[in-house]
């Protein structure tokens, strides 16, 4: 199984959200409109919102990295086009939201939250600084692992993908119980970004590389 | 193979939400209805930090995130406020339904639902027993408002979807 239960009581905040009955499988219908997406002009996404490190006056510190990588598809086909939205707290751990109480500083210079449209390969870049790992209050000492959210549209509604990407040897994998909460350990493993010496720049920032994979729709199961 | 979910968390706010992302369509829009609820948990309260996403099928004269120009969008996004309530102003869709996703932390997979505008005869809908039925059909408080409530867990569980 590649995706999470919902119910996973180590997570506690599934304890009152989880829904107790599995949800109703659709027969398959051609007609069903979440078999069809959003699509996006580029005329709503502007190029300078895939660097989240040239946002504000000044740069923002800690360790700036490029991340990039391709969204597929279920057959394992490039996703066009498709908007891929990125956020993260900043490299002390530190969200720019305003619930966030952790006595990390804020930084002037990095709200944390970029965009970008894909390509005709299905390839996304963004540039910013590696988050650092944060507090949560799940449980005693419980920590977050250094981690960026990710968004992305396929070509169907049922596609839709919220995830996180991780960052490889995090010592902090073992107890996470949101990391954890994949049952299978080589799905876990899809979302550890790769080091990437292809695509880091000489005197300037380290790669990762991370590939979204969406899962199939009914049509293409056909 | 497939990339896994994980939860959208609680800090999405300052970076998913789009300026009148719930507004698909101009106020004076010719037919244009309002549909709005609540999330709830399971045990009744309120879930503040959730997000909703719309979709009616087509993207619409004015793309999927731009707000500017003639006609509509065919997709939103909206977040719960704190009272756990959203609202969207949609064109009426050309289907019998609109298709909804929510997201929240502690929703480690976001759940799909449809709203149903009218109880009328359904393939999905004739499939249900009557109080499941009954989660999938807005009420209509107004000709062109639709009250539609998400129930994540629990009485008056919201039937959700996968495909």
């Amino acid at each position: 199984m590649t995706h999470p239960p919902y119910l996973s009581p180590a997570y506690r905040s599934t304890l009152l959200r989880a829904p107790s009955r599995p949800p109703l499988r659709l027969k398959a219908d051609p007609d069903a409109i979440e078999l069809t997406s959003p699509v996006f002009g580029h005329h709503e996404v502007a190029d300078r919102e895939a660097d989240l490190t040239t946002q504000h006056t000044g740069e923002p510190l800690g360790e700036r990295i490029i991340v990039s990588g391709r969204v597929l598809d279920g057959l394992g086909r490039p996703v066009r086009n498709t908007l891929v939205e990125i956020w993260q707290a900043n490299s002390a751990g530190r969200y720019a939201h305003d619930r966030d109480r952790h006595p990390a500083p804020l930084d002037p210079n990095f709200t944390g939250a970029g965009r970008c449209l894909t390509d005709d390969e299905g390839r996304y870049r963004f540039v910013t600084v590696k988050p650092g790992a944060y507090p949560w209050r799940n449980h005693h000492n419980a920590w977050r692992p250094a981690h960026i959210h990710f968004s992305v549209f396929g070509t169907a509604f049922t596609q839709r993908l919220v995830t996180q990407m991780y960052f490889p040897g995090d010592p902090l994998f073992p107890f996470d119980p949101i990391f954890q909460s994949i049952p299978d350990a080589a799905a876990r493993e899809r979302l550890i970004a790769g080091f990437d010496m292809d695509t880091t720049e000489p005197e300037w920032a380290l790669g990762y590389r991370f590939d979204v994979t969406l899962g199939r729709t009914p049509l293409e199961d056909s | 193979m497939t990339t896994p979910s994980q939860t959208v968390g609680p800090f999405f706010g300052y970076a998913l939400p789009y300026a009148q992302g719930g507004e698909l369509v101009p106020e004076d829009h010719p037919g244009a209805i309002t549909v709005t609820g609540l999330v709830l948990d399971g045990a009744g309260e309120p879930v503040p930090d959730a997000l909703l996403e719309l979709w009616l099928g087509e993207t619409g004269t004015r793309g999927a995130l731009d707000r500017r120009g003639p006609g509509g969008s065919g997709f939103g996004r909206c977040p719960t406020a704190p009272d756990g309530s959203y609202r969207f102003r949609s064109a009426r869709p050309a289907t019998p339904y609109l298709a909804l996703l929510v997201f929240a932390r502690g929703l480690l997979k976001p759940v799909m639902t449809r709203v149903y505008l009218d109880d009328a005869p359904d393939p999905l809908l004739d499939s249900l027993e009557p109080a499941v039925r009954a989660t999938l059909v807005a009420r209509a408080e107004t000709a062109d408002t639709y009250v539609f409530d998400v129930r994540l867990q629990g009485d008056g569980e919201t039937a959700f979807l996968e495909f």
